[in-house]
């Protein structure tokens, strides 16, 4: 759930703002899953989100430090096992090290699997040799039983390298340090190839060093002119201005070194292979000399690994994680919303009673208090709770390190549906927040994936539409208070989810067979070892970064809602009032769904914020067109009785909440991502028609 | 070659042979580590059998049977 102020918040330009005055900028790379975001968050003091999963920072951020009074800006880029980009991610983070300008780059490694991190390194090292290795997560490498010779390493590589334990604060100060002391290195690692490599390389440097003038290193340039990407070699030209191949003595060089290539036995189209055997043998030998430890997978990780990803074990124990994390929300919200409730209506009286001493004309009091202020308590109660006990528990999962388990056992039905693994960590960000997880997309390769990803996000539910099925749930479904009833509550939720999950396995098969047809591209799943989470961190951060930010924007929507629908439930025209006649005219419609005319007008009218939907309801209903304040929230079943609710009612309202259009933020996410009026339409039309499929049919068999 | 890494039963351990996949899917396998001459070790597979999480260079990764079949391996 990759939802945060940065992701969907004013600052979520694609554009970054590298702070003004400041004396170096200094690029932050990494594979993923490093601590990257901890790294970033750690030096800059902002709160990235973070998480034990690949693939999360899919918005480049920019921080900056100071040392002795002076500024250092950061750029925190995605996440990339290597240069060789094959997503728009990889390239950005590519295009940022090879072009961004940035005066050094700190590369972010993981002590515990450093081969594969000097991988990306040594690229590195090829485009600049002002590098600062980062090895992080050294305290959870030396638990395993591995230790790096830290000092070894910068001895071998000729840059500063820095042990840290980003998340336990180790290292940050001197990170900053080296970053503030750093001068160009005199000497430098570079990986070396296979003779025959090495040739080709000296017959292209001394025409490119002529040319490139300083601007591109010279051994870089000449290696991605033998690999020959088209992709890259585009790039690079557009970052010069000029063709280099097109160049006559870079041509001429390029085709005597591909003869001696050819000659050596070495293919057109697999020198690429070569150049990447040949970076792990220098990596290989590096880790030699400075790693020692286990190579091998912990024996009781591979017990919990194994029982969480069994056939007999692995979908009930989700299942089964699903519930409980539920039924400690549902359990524990009810009390704390009841209060805040009684709370809001206490205040509101008062408040009334303010306004009338100061003399404020009646309509608006009743404005203010039954349209404004009721509407903003009602979300505020019902949401925050349930959120606040939610977020800090789904927190706990994603920073165990939880969640590739999950894409991991769900990956053998995204892939029978036709789409990408990683579509499963979309989907979850998706609970979330519908917009992050479209704006998460991003982490897939190909591109009719990332459609089929972006199109069904809002298949599963988002904290903005949780509480509407919790409130449904434990008003009509589930009455009684109660340990069973708060289980059976658990269970009914998480069969919603199921639901949600089951569309968007189903509307994803659907687009794979039809619009967008092809075969699953597979992907490439890092799981990450559990990691302890810090509990006080988790939740502290969690309240402030996700609760609040969710919560404040629910609230500015509400307020003004409530404004309007007070105003359309009591402007008159002739007999009836504005929302009346509108909830009239919507009412066939609604009954054929097995909703009624209110619901469908909530749902219509929720469009900017979900949340709204259930106060909108309720006031609809009642009859004087305002809410009536009832003492607590089990009063409002009486209200849903009297309009005439059933059991079928409510399950086909909960099932519409979970399938129908997405919220306007969603929609306009959707389009800015795709760039495309038809598939904002299709992720509007998808989810309405299976929910009024679905819901058609639920009314039909038992209404 | 002696059998895929998709055939390696879980327990056990190979050496990558050589990767026959189309550049585009063998890059991404090749700059996780399995390079000809890497060792991988095949460690818990998801409820259906595929895809299996496999160990190299000190870091696990899934990888469908479509992939991992196509990986030929000569045993360690």
């Amino acid at each position: 759930m990759g939802l945060t102020l940065r992701s969907v918040g004013k600052n979520a330009a694609d554009t970054i703002d590298i702070e003004a005055g400041a004396c170096r900028t200094a690029a932050l790379a990494g594979n993923p899953n490093v601590g990257k975001s901890t790294v970033f968050n750690g030096l800059t003091g902002l709160h990235q989100h973070t998480g034990n999963w690949s693939g999360k920072t899919v918005l480049t951020a920019a921080g900056s430090f100071q040392v002795d009074g002076r500024t250092y800006a950061l750029v925190d880029i995605p996440g990339t096992y290597s240069l060789r980009a094959g997503s728009a991610e990889e390239e950005a983070a590519r295009d940022y090290i090879a072009f961004g300008g940035a005066d050094l780059v700190v590369v972010v490694c993981d002590a515990g699997a450093l081969e594969r991190n000097l991988n990306l390194a040594l690229q590195i090292l090829e485009v600049t040799p002002n590098v600062i290795l980062a090895v992080n997560l050294m305290d959870e490498a030396k638990k395993r039983g591995i230790r790096v010779d830290t000092g070894r390493l910068a001895a071998l590589l000729g840059v500063p390298v820095i042990p840290m334990a980003a998340r336990r604060k180790k290292g940050l100060e001197e990170l900053k340090r080296a970053v503030a002391d750093f001068d160009p290195p005199p000497y430098a690692y570079t990986a070396r190839y296979e003779e025959s490599v090495e040739n080709a390389v000296n017959l292209l440097e001394m025409p490119l060093e002529n040319l490139l003038d300083g601007r591109l290193n010279a051994r870089f340039a000449a290696l991605r002119l033998l690999e020959g990407d088209p992709g890259m070699l585009a790039r690079m030209d557009a970052y010069l201005g000029f063709s280099l191949a097109r160049n006559p003595a870079v041509a001429s060089a390029l085709a005597r070194a591909g003869e001696l290539l050819r000659r050596a036995g070495i293919r057109s189209g697999t020198v690429g292979d070569r150049l990447i055997a040949g970076i792990y043998k220098s990596a290989g030998d590096i880790c030699r000399q400075c790693v020692s430890g286990p190579a091998g997978y912990g024996e009781r990780q591979l017990k919990v690994d194994r029982f969480l990803t069994r056939r007999l074990t692995g979908i009930p124990v989700m299942l089964a994680l699903l519930a409980l994390i539920f039924f400690i929300t549902i359990k524990g919200a009810n009390g704390p919303s009841d209060l805040l409730y009684g709370l809001f209506e206490r205040v509101g009286r008062a408040l009334e009673r303010g306004l009338a001493a100061l003399g404020a004309p009646e309509r608006l009091t009743e404005a203010l208090i039954f349209g404004v202020w009721r509407v903003l308590g009602y979300v505020v109660s019902v949401m925050l709770p349930p959120m606040a006990i939610f977020f800090p528990l789904f927190t706990l999962l994603e920073d165990l390190g939880y969640l590739p388990r999950v894409a991991f056992d769900l990956d053998a039905g995204f892939r029978r549906a036709g789409a990408c693994g990683k579509q499963c960590l979309t989907m979850a960000m998706g609970f979330g927040c519908n917009a992050a997880g479209v704006v998460g997309c991003r982490i897939i390769d190909s591109e009719r994936e990332r459609i089929i990803a972006t199109v069904t996000n809002a298949l599963v539910p988002c904290n903005g539409r949780f509480p509407i099925l919790i409130a449904l749930i434990s008003m009509f479904l589930i009455s009684s208070g109660g340990t069973g009833a708060s289980i059976l509550a658990a269970l009914a939720l998480t069969g919603f989810i199921v639901a949600g999950v089951v569309a968007t396995l189903l509307a994803s098969r659907l687009l794979s067979r039809t619009v967008l047809k092809g075969r699953p591209s597979s992907p490439t799943l890092e799981l990450p070892p559990f990691r302890a989470p810090k509990v006080g961190e988790v939740i502290v951060r969690s309240l402030l970064d996700r609760t609040l930010f969710v919560l404040g924007r629910a609230a500015a929507v509400a307020a003004p809602a409530g404004l309007l629908i007070w105003l359309a439930a009591n402007l008159r025209v002739g007999d009836s009032t504005v929302l009346g006649l509108v909830t009239g005219a919507l009412d066939p419609v609604g009954r054929f769904l097995g909703l009624d005319g209110v619901i469908l007008t909530a749902f219509l009218l929720g469009l900017p914020a979900n949340e709204t939907v259930v106060p909108i309801m309720i006031m609809a209903y009642a009859a004087s067109g305002t809410f009536q304040g009832y003492e607590d929230l089990d009063a409002l079943r009486g209200l849903l009785l009297d309009n005439g609710w059933t059991a079928v009612t409510a399950v086909c309202t909960a099932l519409f909440t979970v399938l129908h259009w997405p919220c306007t933020t969603t929609l306009l996410t959707i389009k800015k991502e795709t760039g495309s009026v038809k598939w904002t339409v299709l992720a509007a039309l998808l989810p309405t028609a299976m929910g009024a499929a679905v819901c058609a049919l639920i009314a039909h068999i038992f209404g | 070659m002696d059998t895929s890494l998709f055939l390696l039963p879980e327990g056990e351990t190979g050496i990558v042979e050589e990767v026959f996949l189309p550049w585009e899917t063998r890059r991404r396998l090749l700059d996780l580590g399995l390079t000809p001459g890497a060792r991988v070790s095949c460690l818990f597979s998801a409820p259906s059998g595929d895809p299996r999480a496999y160990m190299v260079r000190g870091s696990v990764i899934a990888l469908r049977r479509e992939d991992a079949g196509c990986v030929a391996l000569c045993r360690g």
